[in-house]
């Protein structure tokens, strides 16, 4: 059966000759009380991209992907999904969308009462009713295979590293084949060697599924390691987007910062 | 004196008393403040209480952690209010016969008794302790949740939170709050009957018969099923606290309390509205 999410998908590539963006981010405003966040940010991804999103601790990155995925709303501007504005949508039909989205939280926010593969098999469990047990067994072991955790089924979230909690969180975000995928940073807190391994496991998801994801981080390396596009956050607005070269190549004083300190 | 009011004492300088057009402002700014969270909290209330509703009465319903919840809320709550149901059978058999001597009117004590304890004490005392200990995990827990982006997490895996967490623990509070009235009605008569029957031999099924002698359904049934109302207070006052949780473990703390606190002090007020209708409408 055809979800509102998918009625409005199939309205809204025609219009736009099969190229929208499936993340359009216009002039979004966002504060809490009296401390703006977001200042009129505008951002655009598409299919099999991914946007690196930088800056300093503070400037609203975390806030931004908060708000793609509905769990904060704007205080102005719209944020679009293939097409669709989520703005002020029901809790339910928001969840048609965001079975088309995966999550990775800063810190993984695993369920902490239920196991390893509890944790991978719970979004199954709520969407592939028609699933039988084996199957969803089987494709939980799969999907933490990919993640390189198929030993660690029956641990608890916290008799696990920070790494390894990160990587149950991108197999539990992958669990419902998402065509998004937003990493609230994913290598934050992690050694070199347990950064570059999700760094590796980002780009060969990419490579295999061609999602459209946004990267939220302040690891430079990481960014231009995972990312095609790189926007560079500072006081709510994007100071500037483009590969790192240009990043590189910039005059813009609080660039040449930014990429000195990091 | 001093044009404050104060009389200077040598070599201190008085201190600077808020006069009193300076304190009426502050009075007003607390009382206004006071006045806002007061209704900002029943506002929030009310907008989760529709959510919860909303969520409850649409599918997909989430049967599989209501049974968990039932379980949580009846099978682990059944020990302690047997334990607290025994307690006050003992105690008003032994004020009642102590009383009841007193006017002569021992032949009273299976009445006194089997209303004492299902039309008041029953239901009160079984609210009260499932407040205590479901309140209190409730709130605690799902504060936990919201602190550490679990809840969020349910949230963004397109799964509604209101419909998971919270209307299952909601309805679970209302199924079990009247069967558990039911088991502590049965200990505190069990045991209240056992006092008499230890310094006064009395049969039980002599007790019983003089208890409910007369008794209608209309007498005890509305008491007893009252406390889903109780289970209502205490499931949505646990569920909202915990889910508008901020501030870490301190207010992790503070919303197991506050449950705990609002839903005995709801549960009380609600009490005495009850009492009220049923007297009305079921006398």
């Amino acid at each position: 059966m055809a979800t509102a999410y998918d009625i409005a998908t199939k309205q809204a590539e025609p219009e736009q000759g099969g190229l929208a963006p499936v993340i359009a981010v216009e002039n979004v405003y966002k504060s809490f009380a009296s401390h703006k966040v977001l200042n009129g940010i505008s951002l655009r991804v598409n299919r099999g991209e991914t946007l690196a999103v930088l800056g300093r601790s503070g400037t609203g990155k975390s806030v931004l992907l908060r708000l793609i995925i509905g769990l904060d709303t704007p205080d102005s501007g719209s944020i679009c999904i293939h097409g669709q504005d989520i703005a002020g949508l029901a809790l339910d039909r928001m969840g048609e969308i965001r079975k088309k989205m995966g999550f990775l939280f800063q810190q993984a926010a695993l369920y902490d009462s239920l196991t390893v593969q509890e944790n991978v098999a719970f979004p199954l469990e709520h969407h592939r009713r028609d699933m039988s047990k084996s199957d969803r067994a089987d494709r939980v072991r799969q999907l933490l295979a990919e993640v390189g955790m198929e030993g660690d089924l029956e641990m608890m979230p916290s008799d696990i590293s920070g790494g390894m909690q990160k990587r149950v969180g991108l197999a539990r975000a992958l669990a419902l084949e998402p065509e998004i995928l937003l990493l609230d940073e994913p290598t934050a807190g992690l050694d070199p060697i347990s950064s570059g391994e999700i760094d590796e496991l980002i780009l060969m998801l990419q490579r295999e599924r061609r999602m459209a994801s946004i990267v939220v981080t302040h690891d430079l390396h990481s960014a231009k390691t995972i990312a095609g596009r790189l926007a560079l956050l500072n006081e709510g607005d994007v100071v500037i987007e483009g590969a790192f070269e240009d990043l590189q190549q910039s005059d813009i004083g609080f660039v040449k910062e930014f990429l000195q300190q990091s | 004196m001093s044009d404050r009011g104060f009389t200077p004492v040598a070599g201190l300088s008085p201190p600077l008393p808020v006069g009193r057009t300076e304190l009426l402002p502050s009075v007003a700014i607390s009382a206004a403040r006071l006045f806002n969270g007061f209704f900002e909290w029943f506002g929030s209330l009310g907008i989760f209480s529709w959510r919860v509703f909303r969520a409850a009465v649409t599918p997909p319903y989430e049967w599989r952690e209501l049974i968990r919840q039932l379980d949580e809320v009846g099978s682990k709550s059944l020990p302690l209010v047997a334990m607290a149901g025994a307690a006050i059978g003992v105690i008003i058999s032994l004020e009642a016969r102590y009383s009841l001597s007193r006017f002569g009117a021992k032949s009273m004590f299976p009445v006194t008794l089997v209303y004492s304890v299902i039309q008041v004490m029953g239901p009160v005392i079984t609210g009260l302790v499932v407040s205590g200990r479901v309140g209190a995990g409730m709130g605690a827990e799902l504060a936990s949740m919201k602190v550490t982006e679990q809840i969020d997490a349910i949230e963004a895996s397109a799964i509604n939170p209101y419909r998971l967490l919270a209307a299952t623990r909601i309805l679970a509070c209302i199924l079990m709050l009247p069967l558990l009235t039911l088991a502590t009605d049965a200990c505190a008569l069990l045991t209240g009957w056992f006092a008499q029957t230890l310094v006064e031999p009395l049969s039980f099924h002599q007790f019983i018969s003089s208890g409910f002698n007369g008794a209608t359904f209309s007498a005890f049934l509305p008491q007893t099923f009252k406390t889903a109302v109780y289970g209502l207070i205490i499931g949505l006052i646990a569920c909202f606290q915990g889910m508008r949780t901020r501030g870490g473990a301190a207010g992790v703390g503070r919303a197991a309390t506050n449950s705990v606190v609002l839903a005995s002090l709801f549960l009380i007020l609600a009490d005495v509205v009850l009492v009220k209708f049923i007297l009305v409408f079921f006398s």
